[in-house]
């Protein structure tokens, strides 16, 4: 089981607390009127999957119920950090723009 | 080398098994094959033995990472099942257990398949209709898939506890009798034994670091830990780690990859004759033939490549198979295993052609490949052979996720995952 850090509570709490939200920092479209299907799909269901640091959203949920970001190794399992939403702290291997 | 049968048993014992040949060659990699398959599991060494059966001549060489059958072909539960809900899917894993049933023979190799039928239990009115309405849909399609009361679902299984008054009462099954499991080692020692007769080069320990693409925009080759390979077509199936790979030739790929927990306990004397299967207290079990329960727990929930997962995801398992099957609260775990599983949003693999000329796609297979082998890697040969979609696979392409035609199985999972 993991240990996680709510960026929002500032404690390590067991995984069993939060639920995983998927990969991070994927924004929705402001308008998907103007979207050709390629690019819908590829908001929808295409994801980087990367094997190695991984940013993703995790929600707290049996704890302050805030939905936060992590940088995690896909390899390891291990945390590279978690932090706030609107945060978009650099981490070593992963050259994500930051996004909203 | 010559056939397995009773008469080489019987010439070998003679030199005390000392003489027995080794099963395949671990040939060079050679400079260029005609088509490359990355990934030695069960589907890619299938793929092979097919192309080379019924779509040869070719060079075929099958590259591996590590060594055949190291990742999830041998990290399953084996359980072998064709009654799915879509048309689509009975097309594609009835088609499997057709090949299961004679794949010993044919590829002259005992793969173990024991159709002892795959139980589902329904515990509650949901379940009750979820699973009418898979046997009626799977009638339909032709598939053998029938509702059991639970008096008949023990008269099968003995074990089965159907006291009305249970946390989780039994209040009927559905069961497919042609369903069962095989030995997953063996399927993969079997269709490497049989490809490699056909002439395919079986390349263990080569890692492909890159896919190179001509001015074109087709594939023309690979680079590897063993030195370039050049080959003009390629088929990629890579279970857990097909987005890494695919990214090498710059398609990101509509699936991510997830741990996928299972483990078995001490041997004991038979006492389990099916395999069966829970969804609501989420759990599914079956005994091998060496005597060990062998028991699928649930994916973890965050993206992993780490093949390992929590102990609370496994804990649960056990907690559900204790609650159903209270005998057992004694047994010990011997090892627990995870694999990696590639899942799509429709839980139904993506077979068949890229953007990119001349690569090929075998993957989202999720957290039930195993039982989908045979017809994984007959049809899929034909696709890369023919370099259109075989009818079964034509539903299974990566079109589906910008056309929006699902396959949605989520719902048809035996468990939830």
């Amino acid at each position: 089981m993991l240990l996680i850090k709510c960026p929002y509570c500032d404690e390590d709490r067991p995984e069993l607390e939060f639920h995983y939200e998927g990969e991070a920092h994927i924004a929705r479209p402001p308008d998907p009127s103007t979207l050709n299907d390629e690019q819908w799909a590829e908001f929808l269901y295409v994801r980087s999957n990367s094997r190695g640091p991984h940013r993703e959203r995790w929600r707290h949920l049996h704890g302050c119920g805030r939905f936060f970001n992590a940088a995690r190794n896909t390899v390891t399992d291990k945390f590279i950090v978690t932090y706030k939403q609107g945060e978009h702290p650099a981490i070593d291997g992963d050259d994500v723009e930051p996004s909203p | 080398m010559g056939d397995f049968s009773a008469v080489a048993l019987f010439r070998h014992a003679l030199s005390g098994h000392r003489q027995w040949p080794a099963q395949w060659r671990s040939p060079d990699p050679k400079q260029s094959y005609d088509v490359v398959i990355v990934g030695g599991g069960g589907h890619g060494l299938a793929t092979a033995y097919y192309l080379a059966k019924e779509h040869g001549p070719l060079r075929i060489a099958v590259l591996e990472k590590g060594w055949i059958g190291s990742g999830n072909t041998g990290r399953n539960t084996t359980i072998i099942r064709s009654n799915y809900l879509w048309e689509a899917s009975a097309g594609i894993y009835d088609h499997a257990l057709t090949l299961w049933r004679d794949l010993s023979s044919e590829l002259n190799y005992n793969v173990m398949f024991s159709p002892r039928g795959v139980m589902m239990l329904a515990h509650s009115l949901h379940d009750e209709q979820v699973f009418k309405r898979h046997i009626h849909a799977n009638r339909l399609a032709g598939v053998d898939n029938e509702w059991l009361t639970p008096q008949q679902a023990k008269d099968f299984c003995p074990v089965l506890d159907i006291d009305p008054d249970r946390r989780y009462p039994v209040i009927g099954a559905a069961f497919q009798r042609r369903g069962g499991v095989a030995r997953h080692d063996a399927v993969a020692w079997g269709y490497a034994r049989a490809a490699d007769r056909l002439g395919v080069d079986i390349i263990q320990n080569c890692e492909v670091t890159a896919i190179d693409r001509g001015s074109d925009g087709a594939v023309r080759g690979l680079e590897t830990s063993r030195g370039r390979i050049e080959g003009g077509r390629i088929g990629v199936v890579a279970a857990g780690n097909t987005s890494v790979i695919m990214e090498m030739a710059g398609v990101r790929m509509p699936i991510e990859t997830y741990p996928l927990q299972a483990l078995v306990s001490e041997p004991v004397k038979p006492i389990f004759p099916c395999v069966v299967m829970s969804n609501t207290v989420h759990a599914y079990i079956s005994q091998s033939d060496k005597g060990e329960l062998v028991i699928g727990a649930s994916t973890d929930q965050y993206v992993s490549y780490s093949q390992t997962g929590g102990l609370h995801v496994t804990s649960h398992a056990l907690e559900a198979v204790n609650e159903m099957f209270p005998m057992f609260r004694r047994l010990r775990m011997l090892r627990t295993w995870g694999g990696r599983v590639d899942v799509t949003v429709d839980r139904s693999p993506i077979i068949g052609k890229t953007p990119v000329p001349g690569l090929f796609v075998n993957c989202g297979w999720g957290t039930g490949g195993f039982k989908a082998t045979p017809g994984s890697g007959h049809v899929f040969a034909a696709t890369i052979a023919n370099d259109e979609p075989h009818p079964l696979a034509a539903p299974f392409s990566l079109e589906r996720f910008r056309t929006g035609e699902f396959i949605d199985e989520a719902a048809a999972a035996a468990v939830s995952h």
